[in-house]
């Protein structure tokens, strides 16, 4: 996974609360046989006009002019502001990979869905709980200054407004460590690869035979 | 030393580390691919630049997506109409040849539906652990192995690393005393289980099924108990060795031979609980007392024995189950229906990984010969496991028995069981089913499942409903 220690980027304020997984990534991109390539597809129902299919070319697709993310003062956002209860419903892991695959690397909300909190984790997201008032002032500051950027550290555990306001927030301190060495699951498993090595070679003395090759 | 468990045994056995969290680091000998669950997680080593851990700890081949029809299998993968489904069959070889994971490909005479081939290879052995991106990985634990069902993240972390991040289940011991009735079988019997602890019964238990009707029954008796153990909350089962373990296990292809099969004899010997091991929870079924049994509803606790009349919505004391119960009636059609006899059916399925072994067809194949499939229902067919199975019943002319009783003898794969290739159901049919699941939709939108055993289903193609076998072959 990769490391998440500072960020800044451009702020996308998407003014919804209970944005739902399905919302993030229609059920119908779930027969991918791919972990990438959802971003075209993020917020699918919300961006485009039509319905959209898998495997489809989204470049001519008629857009939703007002949706946020269609907005040219938007284009290269990393940072999604939105409202509470983000990530509600079912707990694909796709929602993550659209998020992540379309550039985000930082969601802001006064709340989180369980299930999909952790798996922002796993795929180098950092989800960030503000209280209601200080989202309420992204927003508006958002909003108002075209090219509003926030600056986010991971280890400070702060985010910094361009006028230098700092809120600073929670983070669980095993997931923060996991998030700032880039370590997922795998990873974390794999600083004990010489205890697994160890155990292998005993089993491998123990039980032969469930070392041979599969022809 | 203090008694364990079969459970406990396997655990220890596997314990690579410990966490101060509870969880503990496992090692995994076998994992099992199939091609819906693991193209995400090839794609994540990929990204990451990681190799699998051992490669030979792998085994793969495609199941749910490959048609079953023997016009579409001619052709090979170009065969296979729908294109989502040829994706990721497709992926699935590109991935192993990648790589360099044995995979039994489609036209391998050796593939099937994982959970049939892995036994059949000698690649589940006693004593190990498995795991698969399939519920029903439960099975494998027919021959006291610890075996799992994973997500699609878990089959990367088991790929990269050999290991799977778990927490301990608690022990529970469900015992079958006595002696089945003719024509009661494994599935029976599992689903007389699930009917008396319920579909959340098993939760955060590993299950150990035990008794003399356990021991009495084959290896795909067997099989077919452990792999409802996920239907019963639990997503490991376990049956002890004994002499029918081994038995099963000699000779095949990657059984240890020689001096190390001997060794391996000795260390399987001692795969069963100890006595006075304690256990959480104890069930205690008499073998006498079960019947044939039907599913009614659309979860497979909603199950009763072939002769009791289908319980009803507003008899139901508990307001939770009255609910449910209306709402499985809806779904079922069942307005107007007193016992099962009264459901006509419009489709029979013999297949899946629950019951689509060797034994299995025998049996179906035991009730049918001689007779017709009623002319009522639309479709019959029976979809061996894999192509092993399908090989063995035509040397022993079973598929003949079928064709000519009216069945469709069909190519192997997990067909009509999920509804992902073209078998499956109209909105509204009946089907009894071998399969191990009758949740709505399951089979096909609208689609309505029973689940029975092999027997039960072969007497249902004849008579086109519900009827007791020993009815059926008394005539
Ligand atoms: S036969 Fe059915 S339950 Fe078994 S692996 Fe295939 S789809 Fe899953």
């Amino acid at each position: 996974m990769r490391p998440f220690t500072l960020h800044t980027g451009l702020v996308a304020p998407l003014d919804l609360a209970n944005v739902d997984t399905d919302m993030i990534i229609p059920k119908q991109f779930l027969k991918s046989i791919k972990r990438t390539g959802f971003g075209k597809n993020l917020f699918d129902e919300l961006r485009y006009e039509d319905e959209g299919q898998p495997d489809q070319d989204c470049s001519a697709r008629p857009l939703k002019k007002d949706f946020v993310l269609n907005q040219e003062r938007y284009k290269g956002a990393s940072v999604l502001i939105a409202r509470k209860n983000f990530g509600c419903g079912s707990s694909r892991e796709h929602a993550p990979w659209a998020l992540d695959d379309y550039g985000f690397r930082v969601i802001i909300a006064p709340s989180f869905a369980d299930i999909f909190f952790n798996n922002c984790f796993k795929n180098g997201l950092l989800p960030i709980v503000l209280s209601e008032a200080q989202v309420e002032q992204l927003f508006t500051e958002s909003e108002a200054a075209e090219g509003y950027a926030l600056n986010v550290d991971l280890s400070a555990q702060t985010v910094t407004t361009p006028s230098g306001d700092e809120f600073s927030f929670e983070v669980d301190a095993f997931r923060k460590e996991c998030l700032l060495n880039g370590l997922d699951d795998i990873g974390l498993t794999l600083q004990h690869a010489d205890t697994i090595r160890s155990y292998e070679e005993k089993r491998k003395q123990t039980s032969p035979w469930l070392f041979a090759d599969k022809k | 030393m203090s008694a364990k468990t079969l459970y406990d045994k396997l655990w220890d056995d596997h314990l690579v580390q410990e966490r101060d969290d509870g969880s503990a680091l496992i090692y995994i000998d076998l994992q099992l691919l199939h091609e819906v669950t693991s193209p995400q997680a090839f794609e994540g080593l990929r990204i990451a630049g990681r190799k699998p851990w051992r490669i030979s700890a792998n085994l793969a081949t495609p199941d749910h997506n490959v048609p079953t029809t023997n016009v579409e299998r001619k052709s090979g993968i170009e065969g296979i109409s729908d294109p989502v489904s040829k994706i990721q069959v497709v992926t699935l070889d590109d991935n192993c040849d990648e790589f360099g994971i044995t995979e039994f490909k489609m036209q391998d005479v050796r593939q099937g539906i994982v959970h049939v081939v892995g036994p059949e290879q000698g690649a589940t052995l006693p004593g190990t652990t498995v795991v698969c991106g399939d519920s029903h990985t439960s099975t494998h634990g027919a021959f006291g192995a610890l075996a799992h069902g994973i997500g699609t993240s878990e089959v990367e972390h088991v790929l990269a690393t050999q290991c799977l991040v778990q927490k301990k289940s608690k022990n529970m011991l469900v015992r079958v005393d006595g002696t089945l009735s003719p024509w009661v079988s494994a599935k029976d019997v599992v689903l007389a289980i699930i009917g008396a602890i319920g579909t959340a019964g098993g939760t955060g238990y590993a299950i150990e099924f035990g008794g003399e009707a356990i021991q009495s029954l084959s290896m795909e008796g067997r099989m077919t108990v452990c792999n409802m153990a996920i239907e019963a909350g639990a997503r490991v089962g376990l049956i002890g060795v004994d002499q029918t373990t081994i038995d099963y296990v000699k000779d095949r292809p990657y059984a240890p031979k020689g001096e190390q099969w001997d060794q391996a004899v000795t260390a399987w010997n001692e795969l069963h609980s100890d006595d006075g091991a304690h256990f959480d929870n104890v069930v205690v079924l008499k073998a006498e007392d079960i019947k044939p049994q039907v599913t009614w509803g659309t979860s497979p606790e909603m199950v009763i024995a072939i002769d009791q009349p289908i319980p009803r919505p507003e008899d139901q004391t508990d307001l939770g189950l009255q609910e449910s119960y209306a709402r499985a009636w809806k779904y079922m059609g069942l307005a107007g229906k007193n016992t099962l006899n009264d459901i006509t059916l419009d489709r029979v399925f013999i297949g899946s990984c629950t019951n689509s072994r060797i034994e299995d067809l025998r049996v179906a194949a035991d009730v049918v010969k001689g007779r017709k499939v009623a002319s009522t229902l639309k479709e019959a067919i029976v979809v061996p496991g894999s192509g092993l199975v399908k090989a063995q019943a035509e040397e022993e002319g079973l598929d003949k028995i079928f064709t000519e009783a009216g069945l469709e003898w069909r190519e192997p794969g997990c067909s009509m069981c999920l509804a992902m290739n073209a078998d499956k159901l109209g909105n509204g049919e009946h089907c009894a089913s071998t399969s191990n699941r009758n949740f709505e939709g399951r089979q096909g939108f609208g689609g309505r499942t029973h689940l029975v055993s092999p027997a039960m289903a072969a007497a249902a193609a004849v008579a086109g409903h519900f009827i007791d076998v020993n009815e059926l072959v008394k005539h």
